[in-house]
């Protein structure tokens, strides 16, 4: 009883966020919404025991990659009025789409509820259970290709985002490895003989 | 009682709404990607759910790579969209038809 409560709070302030996301006027709004709507489900999946992914929603969620959409939010400079045309032209259809897409789910979910024994109580975890450990023994041996080439896929993602941003720039220094190298000790250093001087 | 099917509900509910904002804010790229974003936090919580009633680990651990691939989408599509401001300064999807599509 105590965990339904729980779970209608957060339920709800997570649709709420989710919500908000998509009906606020300005962009930045929108970001910390989404903020909020990462939070609240990082706490739903605490309660759901999965507290390894819980903690790294909130690290790589909110910590890097909303950062990374507020940067680009506030670094470009948008005028948020000709992107809202049309927004309440479409918003009857989307509201008919999502209304009939919920009650799609809603129905099948509730149908193939009936005698699942997934849908059954299920006992908590023991205190000393460590879900970390439980998922590193098997992302270690069962999944580890799948975990190197997630691995790989963040390298490149690495390396595209940088192709991708970086722009020549006409009069900015930058340094020639090659040339650095192959500079002679006679290109830099000349030795002048002259007498010796006083003041 | 707290029931997987009250999980399932909540993620559907949330990708409806996600699915929506993609209709509603059309225009505006950021919006479309962080309502991408929510739609694979539903997605994330479907497999949570399932990973937790059915007991069974693959369900966190696919989550797991969702959240790596879906970094990377972010990453990526916010750089293209940097890219693009700076060709077109403006993020308008309407703006993008230089393709004729």
């Amino acid at each position: 009883m105590f965990e339904l409560i729980f779970f209608g709070m957060y339920a709800f302030v997570l649709l709420a966020a989710a919500v908000g996301v998509i009906a606020s006027r300005n962009p930045v709004h929108s970001a910390m919404f989404l903020v909020l709507a990462f939070v609240t489900s990082a706490v739903l999946w605490l309660m759901l025991e999965a507290e390894f992914l819980g903690i790294v929603l909130v690290l790589v969620y909110v910590g890097a990659v909303m950062v990374l959409f507020l940067f680009v939010v506030m670094m470009l400079d948008i005028n948020s009025d000709t992107l809202r045309q049309g927004f309440l032209t479409y918003a009857p259809i989307g509201i008919i789409v999502a209304v009939v897409a919920v009650a799609q789910i809603w129905s099948v979910v509730w149908l193939r509820d009936q005698g699942l024994p997934a849908a059954a109580r299920i006992e908590p975890a023991a205190a000393d259970f460590s879900n970390t450990a439980e998922l590193g023994a098997v992302l270690y041996t069962e999944y580890v290709y799948p975990f190197e080439l997630a691995a790989f896929v963040l390298l490149l993602a690495i390396v595209a985002a940088i192709v991708l941003t970086m722009r020549k720039r006409p009069n900015l220094k930058q340094q020639d490895i090659s040339k650095q190298v192959a500079v002679k000790r006679a290109d830099r250093v000349r030795i002048v003989k002259m007498d010796a001087e006083r003041d | 009682m707290l029931t997987l099917t009250h999980y399932l509900m909540l993620s559907g509910a949330l990708f409806a709404i996600a699915v929506a904002g993609i209709f509603i804010n059309r225009k505006n790229m950021i919006l479309l990607l962080m309502c991408i974003e929510l739609m694979l936090l539903a997605v994330n919580f479907n497999f949570i759910a399932f990973s937790r009633f059915l007991d069974d680990t693959a369900g966190q651990v696919f989550v797991f790579f969702i959240l790596t691939v879906a970094a990377a989408e972010a990453a990526i599509g916010l750089a293209i969209l940097v890219v693009l401001f700076r060709t077109r300064s403006s993020i308008n999807v309407k703006d993008m038809n230089s393709m004729k599509g």
